[in-house]
């Protein structure tokens, strides 16, 4: 377990440092290296977000399959938006749901409910165990089965072939 | 070659530029706080991703610090809207009129919230 986040905290402190350098000079790989090293193992017993993570060909395959599904709605939500935000007359109709999640891990639930947030006129307002409560802009349907296969699924059925 | 992803790139960060534009336009005619978080989040978010996306095509050499940007952008965007609208509906700041359902209630913890409140 801990061998496990300290690789996991190790290569994202790795790639950061990659990035924020933008360059592959022997000297600036090895003091990166040597850094992020050190960092995840000070810290990687105390962080336990990474417990959940599994590192395999499924998982890395539905991850770039779940950004591409996430950016097509994140579109679609900022298109949506803007049209409410344009029309005259302001055709809204909120008001906050209750939705009902699958997903067991933490890390799992957590990138559901960013996601949500992040997609057409959604806006998740609480967590309760696998109670999300969601601020809807338009609010389709206060039946709470109705409301999850409006909202959640599309993510979820991705999600927990991720996290389970 | 390089012209045109410059021209392209160009036209990406004014696009952006009007999504958030118009998510600023949304918190001035939205009517409460939490459909103002909806038309902030958003808009800001593809807004930014627009202009930085364009910003990548114009000088390819910064890709590195405007990936991170995104991803940094991308992953705390989301939680402090969610965190400024929990916080909101705990000190019971109204909905608007036209709003359909609430069915987040908690009696107990937002009554503990404005005791701490008031106390200071």
């Amino acid at each position: 377990m801990k061998i496990k986040n300290i690789t996991a905290l190790f290569l994202i402190l790795l790639s950061i440092w990659i990035l924020l350098n933008n360059q592959f000079q022997i000297e600036v790989m090895i003091i990166g290296v040597i850094l992020s090293f050190v960092i995840s193992i000070i810290m990687g017993s105390r962080i336990t977000v990474f417990n959940e993570l599994k590192f395999s060909l499924g998982s890395v395959f539905y991850t770039i399959w779940y950004l591409f599904v996430f950016l097509a709605e994140l579109v679609k939500s900022n298109l949506d938006v803007a049209r409410r935000v344009l029309t005259p007359s302001l055709p809204i109709n909120p008001g906050i749901i209750k939705t009902k999640t699958v997903l067991k891990s933490k890390m799992g639930r957590m990138i559901l409910a960013n996601s949500i947030t992040l997609t057409p006129g959604t806006l998740t307002v609480d967590i309760e165990d696998d109670i999300l409560y969601i601020h809807c802009i338009d609010v389709c349907c206060e039946d709470i089965d109705k409301a999850t296969a409006a909202i959640v699924n599309k993510f979820e059925k991705i999600l927990v072939k991720i996290y389970g | 070659m390089g012209n045109i992803l410059e021209i392209i790139g160009a036209v990406l960060v004014l696009l952006g530029s009007v999504f958030l534009f118009l998510g600023a336009l949304g918190l001035v005619r939205m009517p409460d706080l939490y459909n103002r978080i909806q038309a902030g989040t958003k808009a800001s978010t593809l807004g930014t991703f627009l202009t930085l996306f364009g910003l990548l095509l114009i000088i390819p050499e910064w890709w590195g610090k405007l990936v991170l940007l995104m991803i940094f952008i991308l992953i705390t965007n989301p939680v402090s809207s969610h965190v400024l609208a929990r916080a909101a509906h705990y000190i019971k700041i109204p909905l608007t009129e036209k709003t359909v359902a609430d069915l987040l209630d908690k009696e107990e913890t937002t009554y503990k919230v404005n005791e701490e409140i008031k106390n200071e």
